[in-house]
């Protein structure tokens, strides 16, 4: 492409084998005021 | 849907529903931009043949579900809603009384009063039966201030561990503390047994004495700071944060984050405070301006400081990983307040977060009668980017889950409704941190 530069692919993760939900519950972090999910990690992809 | 901004030299096109990020052109810029916006891309200063390869770069990326990619179904949580989470508040009372606490200095507007072994023991329980196949569960101990019920911390640490074995579960303990009464005992008993600790620290020694004075009214940061310091060099490879919050005191906060990195912290969040307009501390619309520079000079001094070992630090609003992130159905659901997230006050009460504590209509229950009130749940797990109206068709929606709903109840009004000034800041964050993401690539 000329004019656009792909830096990331798609990367929402929406298949059967998600939702697992034995990631930390986003509040439990670091913040305990704005629920943000931008920077929490797969529990899947941690192990 | 698109998303089209500008960070530094970069022009940057999030598609929305893939999480798919690419840099553009000017040219390329103008003409998706305009298409964000529902305008012609003909009529945007670009020549005819440009418009027209950019166009066809666009079908190419539409093809490959790089661009303009319809909303993706999420599958429901395996083995369904359970209880993974708790926030323990083993104390309800602080020996600081912090100016801005939404926990009126550690009292929820109650009784100060402390939890019982026997209270925690119960809600320990609680979890290990509400808990379904989730093996991973997390406990917070919270307050208030936890030290100051440090041999119940202790008890229900072991507690915990016994719970373990018996229910094949892991968890992970943490606690959020104001280090005032920090010893090396406890300090030993942290570092082994808790999986992340939360540092509450503001920054500069004058901001933090300002807003977070002791009882008798003495400024603490020298007492904290002190503390923090042993605690977080006997961490290891364990988490921490030093968490502050930043107020309309300091909308310069890049220099508490500074002063943090002085001391030799390398794990910081700083939180803007959510408080009623009417107080002396709150954020307010005007004030917009000036925190979008502030993050914007903190994300100029974050990429300089991370090319350098020595001083590379992590700022939680600005970690971004999009392929190790989080999967549609956490995307969508968020903190998981009331459903997979309860708090236990110590009277033995249950609710949906630590932040809805003492708001008597949002109670789910009671450790005493713990079928939880299943209109509230139902209205919670309801309660998500795909239903609410604000969140439905904002870009963001994936990055901040729709945001805290304490603070929607709290300052914007309902549940369902967001408080804007929250939904202001987090944009501006994920442009931050999608700009350093790209910008360390």
């Amino acid at each position: 492409m000329k004019h656009i530069q792909t830096i990331q692919k798609p990367c929402i993760k929406a298949g059967k084998n998600t939702a697992c939900g034995e990631c930390q519950a986003s509040c439990q972090s670091a913040c305990k005021t704005s629920c943000t999910v931008a920077n929490q990690k797969c529990a899947k992809e941690e192990k | 849907m698109i998303h089209s901004f500008q960070f530094q030299n970069h022009n940057v096109l999030l598609d929305v529903e893939s999480g798919a990020i690419h840099t553009v052109d000017e040219a390329a810029f103008a003409v998706v931009s305009a298409i964000e916006h529902g305008k012609d891309p003909y009529a945007v200063g670009v020549d005819a043949q440009t418009v027209s390869e950019v166009l066809s770069d666009l079908e190419e990326l539409k093809s490959g579900g790089a661009f303009e990619t319809e909303t993706p179904t999420a599958p429901e949580i395996l083995g369904g809603s359970a209880i993974k989470s708790m926030c323990l508040h083993v104390a309800h009372d602080c020996n600081l009384r912090c100016r801005y606490c939404f926990a009126a200095t550690g009292d929820f507007h109650g009784e100060r009063m402390l939890m019982s072994y026997e209270t925690g023991k119960r809600a320990l329980d609680l979890l290990m039966e509400r808990s379904g196949t989730r093996q991973h569960l997390e406990v917070d101990l919270f307050g208030g201030e936890p030290l100051m019920n440090w041999d119940v911390c202790k008890q229900l640490v072991a507690y915990g561990r016994e719970l373990e074995k018996q229910y094949n579960k892991i968890i992970h303990f943490t606690i959020t503390t104001n280090c005032v009464a920090l010893d090396d005992e406890k300090i030993d008993f942290i570092n082994r047994e808790m999986h992340n600790v939360v540092i509450s620290l503001d920054g500069r020694k004058e901001i933090h004495d300002a807003l977070r004075p002791t009882v008798n009214g003495k400024g603490s940061f020298d007492i904290i700071l002190g503390n923090a310091k042993k605690l977080v060099a006997g961490r290891g490879e364990k988490e921490y944060y030093i968490r502050g919050t930043f107020t309309r005191e300091n909308l310069d906060f890049l220099e508490d984050v500074k002063a943090l990195t002085g001391f030799g912290f390398d794990q910081i969040s700083i939180e803007p405070a959510v408080l009623p307009d009417d107080s002396p501390y709150s954020l307010l619309p005007e004030h917009l301006a000036r925190i979008d520079a502030e993050y914007d000079a903190l994300t100029e001094h974050y990429i300089d400081a991370r090319k350098n070992a020595d001083s590379w630090y992590n700022f939680f609003h600005f970690m971004f990983d999009p392929d190790g992130g989080p999967c549609l159905r956490k995307r969508i659901n968020g903190c998981g307040a009331g459903t997979e997230y309860v708090a236990i006050t110590p009277e033995g009460d249950i609710y949906p977060c630590h932040q809805f504590v003492g708001m008597q209509e949002y109670k789910l229950g009671t450790l005493d009668q713990p079928t939880l009130r299943s209109d509230l749940q139902e209205a919670f797990l309801g309660c998500n980017v795909c239903t609410k109206d604000t969140c439905k068709n904002c870009w963001a929606k994936y990055y901040c889950s729709g945001g805290c709903m304490a603070n929607a109840v709290l300052y914007g009004g309902a549940l369902e409704t967001p408080h804007e000034i929250s939904c202001h800041l987090m944009k501006k964050r994920i442009e931050c941190a999608i700009g350093i993401y790209l910008s360390e690539q």
